[in-house]
């Protein structure tokens, strides 16, 4: 359960090009369900996704997660609550080119400095349910465009979060693509791990997997389905 | 002053180590004054970010001192050719009347600057990093002491005249010199022993005693630092006649040379560094109540104390292996 | 603890592979830091091992030398002087020395002549010589060969080579022409009794200022050269000239600063991608800053072993080819000699402090700059 109550997020505070992303947001996410943050650019739907995912502090405001408040923590313990708690799969999949597949699923555990070979099977099983042992060894920018999304799931999923957030997953994706990405979207669900998406992209939002669409506008909530 | 390699790093390296505190410097006021950690605030998250930068420069601070250290007890060994009078680091030290202020003042900010470690280490084992604002106010509070130890270090450097007579640790380090060296010679060997043991006995056991029960840092801090004085007497009074054979040669510097295998770092290693370890148990006693470092707080210093009871058990180890190994007899019935 | 080793080696394994993803860049850094490593080592290699040997000289060099002084110059030394020596007090054995330069035009050296030590065993017999290296080389001379020295009278001498004084002693008997003492006194036209000076063995070497102070006292005209001074103005040349050279190479270590500098900040694109991914998938600015920490400890130990091997090799194996000149001084007659290997960890240390030390000072304000990225940068699009 995640709680968001009165949050403010400013860029460039106290400069002349001081900008308010997000303006007052009250909000409760009920765990296990999909959950999509809709609206235009520049509505403050990706940084509404950042303060979520303790990405990101508010200047103001207060972030519950499961009844701890995590908004006056430093860098240092919000990391060690994100990595345990959230999987990022970004809308530019932002995987490390001249890596491999497979180590660039491990990246994110890396630093827990965990058994290496434990690691490394748990790493090659997530490629596995995503149809991708082919590709371990392969460097991910010769990969196409739907593979390299998987393995940014799969590196999502390498901590076992219970929450998953992905920002704009369908947009560098076809139409059978994004079909087959809610495909494991729903898979994802049905393990009881929570979903938080942002989209502008009708099939996402209408899709039978979405339980609840959350609209915003100006760093403002404005519909709430 | 004289032109050398050693002298050259050693100025730059404690320029550096200035430079770097004073840099900082502002930084850790705008810390003080504008710290808090429940704000979101963009200086906030600036004033969080600039923690680690200080952090970083204060472990390359202490690192450097700690091997400037050794280079300047080192450098003073090599030079001693260029004294009338000098055969080793004592009579180097001696060549002019910031020597030893300088030894003392750098052996003071080693310690200063791993008891600052230690509250680093501790205030960041809490979500609401209750220490912030002692660990900057003691960072400020070292900045003069650093500049201190370096302008120490910058005059004796400038006066040493290479044609200046000093004396030999013979004479320094003599039952008839004045001062606290010749003081520090002349004591008995047979009191003198049982200060040595009966203070780092007590070191050890304060030491453990927190290690076990978590309690009682304040006495470790005490008792550590009255182990070292009682040490370093020690060495000079009695334990390095029995390393050097010879009932009159009372130097502290010797020890670290090849031709007596090097066995100083034996004993000063873990003597320096179960000090500081004691030190730091002590200096992190007063947070031990602090509502967030309840359960970590006792827990470091209990391991900086088990460290400390180590280091100062070696010592003791070492120093008695040597009594006993030595061929010189000081006490009838005390060796072979 | 286990934990904490695992950490450092998954953090070695992405540096390294990092690292190895920016050849051309690391490379540079690498090649220029093992550069100044090996100027840096090589001098002072150097330094320390001229150091050694001519401490290891001096060692055989006696306590005390007395030269009789006249108008401020140096004097032949009159008989008596050595029996008012002699019955001093801590002065265990006088010897008196006769030796003297002589410049020979058709080579344009200077060669000094001496009669050796009379218990030494190096005595020569009266028209034969024993020759240094040096001379032998610049006269092509060998065995029984014939040596020919002018006399001031303007006689042309011969001598016989008896003997090739050994290479091992070069750097001090290069330039040296050992005769007997017939030959010597009838050659320079030496008046009779007298010497060119008097060294002195004492008993106590602590004593040797308390004798030198008697000897002053009771010979007025005298001047007393102590060992101990000779190796403390070899010390303090040595120390001045080492110190000059690398107080010039200290634009060398600035420009390396610098560069070292300019490098750690100006990350690629791709580099502030890299760590702004890291951040967002978990790894905190600590990790990050240690994983920074161990690419500038493998390059600067890299560069340390690799220049000091390479300065190692230029001192003892190419016999410092590059700095001769500078510390060695000039003359004509060069002494061949191999230097020392010497292995010194003061000597490690204080080039420790001249090369990694700048290194990690130009290195930690980029390194925790990269370090600080923002997690959410990424996602915000501002990498």
């Amino acid at each position: 359960m995640i709680e968001l109550a009165g949050i403010r997020k400013a860029f460039n505070q106290g400069r002349p090009n001081e900008f308010w992303a997000l303006n007052g947001i009250d909000l409760k996410i009920a765990p296990q369900q999909v959950t999509v943050f809709f609206g235009p650019s520049g509505s403050g739907k990706t940084t509404l996704l950042t303060v979520v995912g303790c990405l990101a502090r508010p200047t103001t405001g207060r972030v519950r997660l499961n009844g701890r408040d995590t908004s006056g923590l430093p860098e240092r313990f919000l990391t060690g609550i994100r990595r345990r708690t959230f999987g990022f799969i970004f809308q530019q999949f932002n995987l490390v080119r001249g890596v491999t597949a497979i180590e660039n699923v491990m990246l994110p555990a890396y630093p827990l400095g965990s058994d290496w070979k434990e690691l490394k099977e748990r790493a090659g099983s997530l490629l596995d349910s995503l149809k991708l042992s082919h590709r371990r060894t392969a460097r991910v920018e010769w990969l196409s465009g739907g593979e390299q999304q998987r393995i940014a799931i799969a590196r999502a999923l390498i901590n076992d979060p219970e929450v998953l957030i992905a920002d704009e997953p369908t947009a560098n994706l076809d139409t059978a693509l994004s079909k087959e990405f809610l495909g494991i979207l729903e898979s994802l669900a049905g393990q009881g791990r929570s979903l938080l998406l942002t989209s502008h992209d009708p099939l996402v939002v209408e899709s039978s997997v979405v339980r609840r669409v959350v609209t915003l506008r100006d760093g403002r909530i404005v519909g709430d389905r | 002053m004289l032109f050398r390699p050693a002298i050259i790093a050693l100025l730059l390296a404690s320029s550096a180590n200035v430079a770097m505190v004073l840099g900082v410097a502002p930084y850790a006021v705008d810390v003080i004054r504008h710290w808090d950690i429940r704000s979101g605030s963009e200086r906030q998250l600036s004033l969080e970010r600039r923690t680690y930068l200080m952090s970083v420069l204060l472990s390359v601070v202490l690192a450097t001192q700690l091997l400037a250290l050794l280079l300047f007890v080192f450098n003073a060994d090599r030079m001693a050719p260029l004294f009338v009078g000098a055969m080793c680091a004592a009579g180097v030290l001696n060549a002019d009347a910031y020597g030893y202020p300088a030894l003392m003042a750098q052996i003071a900010v080693f310690f200063l600057a791993a008891i600052w470690l230690a509250i680093n280490h501790v205030d960041t084992l809490s979500p609401d990093y209750p220490l912030v604002r002692v660990k900057y106010g003691l960072m400020l509070g070292m900045a003069p002491a650093l500049a201190a130890a370096a302008l120490l270090q910058f005059l004796y450097f400038l006066n040493l005249q290479a044609d200046s007579i000093t004396s030999c640790c013979s004479r320094v380090f003599a039952a008839s010199a004045a001062g606290l060296s010749g003081d520090l010679t002349a004591l008995p060997p047979r009191p003198s022993m049982l200060a040595f043991y009966g203070t780092l006995a007590a070191a050890v056991a304060s030491s453990a005693y927190t290690a076990l029960r978590r309690r009682g840092g304040y006495v470790v801090a005490v008792t550590s630092l009255a182990a070292f004085a009682a040490a370093i007497t020690g060495i000079i009074s009695f334990l390095s006649l029995y390393i050097y054979e010879h009932p009159n040669h009372h130097c502290p510097f010797c020890v670290l040379k090849s031709a007596y295998a090097f066995q100083g770092y034996w004993l000063y290693i873990p003597l320096f560094a179960a000090t500081a370890c004691g030190l730091s148990a002590g200096a992190i006693q007063p947070f031990v109540q602090t509502p967030s470092l309840r359960g970590a707080a006792p827990r470091v210093s209990s391991r900086l104390a088990g460290a400390a009871a180590v280091g100062f058990a070696l010592f003791t180890l070492v120093a008695t292996f040597l009594i006993l190994h030595s061929h010189l007899i000081l006490i009838a019935g005390v060796t072979q | 603890m286990r934990t904490w080793i695992e950490k450092q080696k998954y953090l070695i394994d992405f540096t390294l592979s990092s690292m190895a993803r920016r050849k051309v860049k690391n490379f540079g850094i690498l090649f220029l830091y093992t550069l100044l490593v090996f100027l840096l080592a090589s001098v002072m290699l150097f330094a320390h091992a001229l150091r050694r040997e001519a401490a290891a000289t001096l060692a055989g060099a006696p306590d005390v030398i007395v030269q009789r002084m006249v108008a401020g110059r140096h004097d032949l030394i009159p008989p008596d002087y050595i029996y008012k020596l002699g019955s001093l007090r801590g002065v265990r054995k006088t010897e008196s020395r006769l030796w003297g330069y002589y410049y020979d035009p058709f080579v344009r050296a200077n060669y000094t002549i001496m009669v050796p030590a009379s218990a030494g065993g190096d005595e020569v017999a009266t028209g034969r010589v024993a020759v240094g290296q040096a001379i032998a080389r610049r006269l092509a001379l060998t065995l029984n060969g014939e040596i020919f020295l002018a006399a001031y009278s303007g006689e042309l001498r011969s001598f016989t080579v008896a003997r090739l004084l050994p290479h091992e002693s070069e750097l001090f008997t290069a330039d040296l022409v050992l005769m007997s003492e017939e030959d010597f006194r009838s050659f320079f036209d030496y008046p009779v009794g007298q010497y060119t000076d008097i060294a002195l063995t004492v008993t106590n070497p602590q004593e040797v200022h308390n004798i030198a102070g008697k000897i002053a006292s009771s010979l007025p005209d005298s001047r007393v050269i102590l060992r101990d001074e000779i190796l403390r103005t070899y010390e303090a040349i040595f120390n001045w000239r080492e110190g000059v050279v690398l107080a010039l190479l200290s634009g060398a270590v600035i420009a390396f600063g610098i560069f070292a500098l300019e490098k750690a900040s100006g990350l690629s694109a791709d580099e502030k991608r890299e760590i702004g991914i890291l951040k967002a998938i978990g790894w905190e600015t600590g990790d990050v800053i240690r994983m920074k920490f161990w690419e500038g400890a493998l390059i600067s130990l890299t560069a340390f072993f690799v220049g000091y091997t390479a300065a190692y090799l230029h001192v003892f194996r190419f016999a410092a080819a590059l700095f001769e000149p500078v510390l060695k001084g000039w003359s004509t007659l060069y002494p061949d000699f191999e230097l020392v290997p010497t292995l010194d960890g003061f000597e490690l240390a204080t080039l420790f402090f001249f090369t990694v030390f700048p290194y990690v000072l130009a290195t930690i304000v980029p390194i925790w700059r990269a370090a600080v990225t923002d997690p959410d940068s990424v996602m915000r699009g501002a990498l």
